[in-house]
């Protein structure tokens, strides 16, 4: 059997008095498809948010790909804090789609999907921009290649924003509440973008999501977050239909009186 | 008191000789200072407290006190050190400090306004510190902070004449001596007003142009 690509082991995390990760352990298998749910302040995007170092933990221990995140290995094997060369050589196992889209929105679509291929992986221009044409063109996004991010709607900016995070070609990706920004009816496009993706490739994938029927069809395995503990996980059927948890029965009620489809 | 208009045609080369000095002075002045208010901004964001405290004291000090000060400092103290700068150069520096550490606001601000999410989306990319600054941040943060800048560079063109007081031979110091020699002021002096009128009017209408092309910004 396979080892996981990502152990997180004991983590915890703080803002300030809020404790937001409490002891928190869970393993992902690569190409596990992975979705997160719970109310808002449950953890979970600040898990993904540590993955991409984006935040610091404040305890326990992370394994990405059999390497330690967060700790590096001393002459003798004794584990210390990774400096930021080490978390720059690991977070290229990772890449990241934000809520917001985050684009550089001074650069054209094709420039923001050739900017980190060229700087970081020192890729020529030309073999970064066939790159970045088939990337878009996957999105359905390569006729809007010389336009500028403003002038694109939300649903094309993320899928743009997925482009450019596929083109570092990480082992790992991250959604954090892809859609929650967009206009209703500008979701189902970048949904389908994910389901390709889902389909066509062995990355490792895991989603933050209040989309709760598309994290039943795209998830391997649904981890139910509140007050930043597991309190419930397993396959999307069992977790959608049958929670066993009441604080998971509790969660999909609410969501689903809120209109949100299961 | 009556108007000489042949003492002002016989006049002007010299007048010309300043106007060029006074706006060589302000270029130069201006470039110093966009260099070191971004300097002075970078490193006062440095998290290590040994760069970045001593910096802010500097800037603090610079920006309290007179711009007058500083230039006899660094035109008639320092040589005393064995530092020996040509009146331009002095004036140059003692330009481009003081209104570098006004400029460092402007980058600081105009840096703050670059949201998180720009500098996140750049790590998510596995830019390093460098890249994230020169591609991300500052094109960014730079354009709409252009027309503030701008400002402060017609600000330091109109405090030229301080440079004077250092011997640079400028608009100002020009009509002094033609005045001190003609016992005649009103024809220099008026010149002078009319000169920096005129080139202020000229700055003000490519300021009004700055911030129409730059002050707004896509997102």
């Amino acid at each position: 059997m396979a080892s996981p690509i990502i152990k997180i082991d004991a983590i915890s995390k703080s803002f300030g008095a809020l404790k937001v990760l409490d002891d928190l352990s869970m393993q992902v298998m690569p190409g596990e498809k992975l979705a997160l749910i719970g109310p808002s302040g449950s953890g979970k995007t600040t898990i993904l948010r540590i993955l991409m170092t984006l935040e610091r933990i404040d305890g326990g221990h992370i394994e990405i790909d059999g390497e330690q995140l967060y700790h590096m290995q001393k002459n003798g094997g004794e584990l210390v804090p990774a400096d930021e060369r080490h978390l720059a050589r690991m977070r290229r196992k990772i890449g990241m789609v934000f809520q917001l889209f985050n684009l550089f929105p001074h650069k054209s679509v094709l420039d923001n999907v050739t900017l980190a291929p060229m700087l970081t992986q020192k890729m020529p221009r030309e073999a970064a921009e066939k790159r970045a044409m088939e990337l878009l063109d996957m999105v359905g996004m390569a006729d809007k290649a010389k336009n500028m991010p403003s002038q694109l709607s939300g649903g094309q900016k993320q899928r743009v924003a997925i482009a450019r995070a596929l083109a570092l070609s990480p082992r790992i990706m991250l959604f954090d509440e892809v859609t929650s920004a967009l206009d209703p009816e500008l979701v189902e496009e970048v949904l389908n973008v994910m389901r390709r993706l889902a389909e066509e490739t062995d990355m490792t994938m895991l989603l933050v999501t209040h989309e709760m029927g598309f994290a039943h069809d795209f998830a391997d395995r649904v981890l139910f977050f509140d007050r930043g503990r597991i309190v419930e996980e397993g396959a999307p059927d069992d977790i959608f239909r049958n929670p066993k948890q009441e604080r998971t029965q509790s969660f999909l009620r609410k969501i689903i009186a809120a209109g949100h489809r299961v | 008191m009556e108007w000489d208009w042949e003492f002002v045609w016989s006049i002007m080369p010299t007048m010309i000789e300043g106007v060029k000095i006074t706006i060589l002075a302000t270029i130069l002045g201006s470039l110093v200072a966009a260099v070191v208010g971004l300097v002075i901004a970078l490193l006062r964001r440095s998290p290590n407290w040994f760069i970045s405290r001593p910096v802010g004291l500097f800037a603090e000090f610079i920006r309290g006190t007179p711009l007058l000060v500083q230039l006899y400092f660094l035109f008639y103290v320092l040589p005393g050190a064995g530092i020996l700068l040509s009146p331009l150069v002095a004036g140059v520096i003692g330009l481009g400090l003081h209104y570098g550490t006004y400029t460092a606001e402007v980058y600081r601000g105009g840096i703050d306004n670059v949201p998180r999410g720009q500098w996140e989306a750049a790590k998510a990319c596995n830019l390093n510190p460098t890249q994230t600054w020169l591609h991300v941040i500052l094109p960014q943060a730079i354009p709409p902070m252009i027309p503030a800048l701008a400002n402060y560079f017609i600000a330091m063109f109109k405090e030229t004449p301080l440079l004077s007081a250092i011997t640079v031979l400028e608009l100002m110091n020009q009509a002094r001596s033609i005045a001190n020699t003609n016992y005649r002021y009103i024809e220099p002096m008026t010149m002078v007003g009319v000169f920096f009128l005129v080139i202020s009017i000229i700055s003000v209408f490519g300021l009004r142009w700055l911030e129409r092309r730059y002050g707004r910004v896509e997102r």
